[in-house]
């Protein structure tokens, strides 16, 4: 039977705003079938995110839903977490929000491995804006803001994430769904910061500038730059260029989370400072 | 029997915070606001509270509205340079009407400016520093037992209207220690956020009844399930470009102040009943205009002084009223002429307003402002 995602969105506020193709539909779906997976009250989740295409992803989730600044969910995220440490707290951003404007608070929530999980939608562009260059766009490529070809070089989020103290690492890509689905899902159950990148198509502002209009160019152009790990293991540098390993890339289960370690400050200090009561 | 202390500015304002309730504190240390951050990370594990240093401002904002959107009361504490980082939640917090405490020890600026001494020169950035036609309250006390109310005021404010309250002090306020009887829990009120009463099915964030402008709030994690956007939004949270219901919800905003202005506005009035020269300052500059005022009164100069507490919204009327009439109004600011232009704007046209500025890090001292007196009285 046909997986029924509506329990899990406002129907009412269909049809989404999103471009007929669009990757972040993929994601979304996926990150659904991954919650259902766990078993969670809706009552219990919180979806934040900033600005962007992305961002636009919680409007049509039914869970507590924050849809912030650009740049900045973490920040309001880690409130949420912080005051309800037993409640799940998800992050969806795109690529420019989470790395550009957002990079700061993306690097310090790694650091601090609370117990967020963070997905963010790597389509090497600006989508909502209208196809500006992104910390991702690969060199070369088109962007609005880089009509001669960009020449920035480009961020491997998973290796900044890892890089950063996150705790659970993956990259998946919107060809494989199913595979989405499974890393989110071990993100979500993973207690710390987990960081789950998708590789999606924004065929309107990316795929249209660099020759890839249509949707499943643009879908099968990931799918020939993405390598699984055993695959990347046997190739070479030369042969890694312009590649991205597809997999679990990380994941640590013996680093304090921040929440359990604020926890146990609070019970420490309170035992230091109990009054003692005078004896009468 | 109550207790007396001896803090800082910067103590009190922790320490008031934690009597009104508050139990997040997001922090970003900056000169001279730093020891407010200090005194919550020592304390705020003592009442299962939250504290964290986030990587800047701006997160240190973020984090406190998200902690609010999830139920505590909470704030944040800067100066300068970190109060210009964190307009832009500032506004998020206006706009999904998020209670939050915003404490701001003014330094010299522009820029780094001067990292350790005195300022008002944030009132109009207090008031206009978010993009945006936004309401918004600032309080700014001039003495510390008065600090300690006004903070737990601040904390009922923001809980009452919904909105983020700016508390404005300086480095003076910040650093000076004042021994005084710490307020008991009998000598003020502490307000909480009104809930909404209604099912999930009913529920709409934004929606008032009938006379009513503060809607009642859930809480995420409640099973309401709601939507909050920094987008104009309808009574729903979801987004909308409806002119006329962006229009309506900001609007709605502004009158949340406009028509409780008996509860918002606070002021003192010092020897004004025969004063022919209308001396007006707040927070740190009204300590030495009061004395100022004092002064020239022993050589038959009728003075007197009005200390605005709130600050935003500017008590209009009573300026205006106060006004007229008067030889001279004396605005004592350190800054180059903000709250002046209040004053101008309000008064009536027929009266001399002079300023007594003055900035570089230097407070205004007792005879620079009877000077001025002595010049127009
Ligand atoms: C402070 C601020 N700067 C700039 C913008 C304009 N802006 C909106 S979305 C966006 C980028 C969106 O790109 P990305 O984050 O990659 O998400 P996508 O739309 O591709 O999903 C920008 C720059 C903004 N809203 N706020
Ligand atoms: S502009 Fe790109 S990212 Fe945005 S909805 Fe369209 S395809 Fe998706």
């Amino acid at each position: 039977m046909a997986f029924d995602y509506t329990p899990y969105l406002r129907m009412s506020k269909m049809p989404h705003l999103w471009c007929p193709g669009c990757g972040i539909g993929i994601v979304v779906k996926s990150m659904i079938r991954a919650i259902d997976r766990m078993g969670w009250d809706k009552n219990d989740i919180a979806v934040v995110s900033g600005i962007g295409c992305t961002s636009r992803a919680p409007g049509y989730l039914d869970m507590n839903t924050l849809h912030t600044t650009h740049g900045r969910s973490i920040s309001f995220a880690t409130g949420i977490k912080l005051v309800r440490p037993e409640k799940h707290v998800i992050v969806i951003a795109g690529d420019g929000d989470m790395t550009a404007i957002g990079g700061n608070h993306f690097i310090h929530a790694c650091r601090r491995n609370i117990d967020i999980t963070c997905i963010i939608v790597n389509n090497n562009i600006y989508g909502m804006t209208g196809g500006q260059y992104s910390p991702t766009t690969p060199r070369g490529a088109k962007a609005a803001t880089a009509p001669w070809g960009n020449m920035d070089a480009s961020f491997n989020l998973t290796d900044l994430a890892i890089g950063a103290g996150a705790t659970y690492v993956a990259r998946g890509q919107v060809g494989n769904g199913t595979q989405m689905e499974r890393f989110i899902r071990d993100g979500l159950s993973h207690h710390g910061f987990s960081v789950i990148e998708t590789l999606a198509n924004c065929h309107t502002q990316y795929g249209r500038r660099n020759k890839l209009p249509d949707p499943m160019q643009l879908i099968k152009d990931i799918q020939e730059h993405s390598v699984s790990k055993s695959k990347a293991e046997k190739m070479n540098p030369e042969e890694m260029e312009g590649k991205l390993i597809i997999g679990e890339l990380y994941k640590n289960t013996q680093r304090p989370e921040f929440c359990d370690e604020y926890e146990k400050l609070c019970q420490r200090v309170q035992e230091l400072t109990k009054k003692v009561e005078a004896p009468v | 029997m109550s207790q007396v202390v001896f803090w800082t500015g910067n103590e009190v304002t922790a320490e008031a915070g934690i009597a009104a309730g508050c139990r997040f504190f997001g922090g970003y240390p900056i000169t001279p606001s730093s020891e407010i951050a200090a005194v919550m990370a020592k304390r705020l594990p003592m009442e299962n509270g939250i504290f964290i240093q986030m990587e800047d401002e701006i997160a240190a904002m973020g984090a406190c509205i998200g902690a609010a959107m999830a139920g505590a009361k909470s704030m944040t504490a800067t100066s300068g340079p970190g109060f210009s980082l964190k307009q832009e939640h500032i506004g998020f917090a206006c706009m999904v009407e998020a209670p939050c405490v915003i404490v701001n020890v003014q330094r010299g600026g522009p820029s780094t400016g001067l990292p350790t001494h005195p300022a008002q020169s944030d009132l109009m950035q207090a008031r206009w520093g978010t993009h945006g036609d936004h309401a918004i309250i600032a309080l700014a006390p001039a003495y510390l037992r008065e600090l300690y109310l006004e903070i737990i005021r601040a904390f009922n404010l923001s809980e009452k209207f919904r909105l983020p309250v700016i508390v404005l002090i300086d480095e003076i306020l910040g650093h000076m220690s004042e021994c005084f009887e710490v307020p008991e829990p009998h000598e003020y009120t502490i307000f909480n956020r009104v809930k909404t009463d209604k099912s999930p099915e009913e529920y709409n964030p934004y929606e008032v009844s009938d006379g009513e402008l503060v809607p009642p709030m859930a809480n995420y994690f409640e099973g309401y399930r709601f939507h909050a956007t920094g987008l104009n939004h309808d009574k729903t949270g979801f987004p909308t470009t409806d002119q006329v219901l962006c229009q309506t919800d900001e609007v709605r905003k502004h009158e949340k102040i406009a028509q409780n202005r008996a509860e918002i506005d606070s002021w003192e009035e010092i020897m004004l009943d025969d004063a022919e020269v209308l001396v007006i300052a707040f927070g740190s500059t009204a300590r030495g205009a009061q004395t100022a005022v004092e002064e020239v009164r022993k050589d038959g100069i009728r003075a007197g002084l009005f200390r605005p507490i709130t600050v935003w919204p500017f008590p209009e009327e009573r300026v205006r009223e106060l006004a007229q009439g008067k030889k001279a109004v004396i605005v004592a600011e350190m800054n180059l002429g903000q709250m002046i232009l209040e004053v101008e704007r309000v008064a009536h046209s027929d009266v001399k307003i002079v300023g007594c500025q003055k900035i570089g890090g230097i407070p205004i001292e007792p005879y620079e402002i009877v000077a001025k007196i002595r010049e127009v009285g």
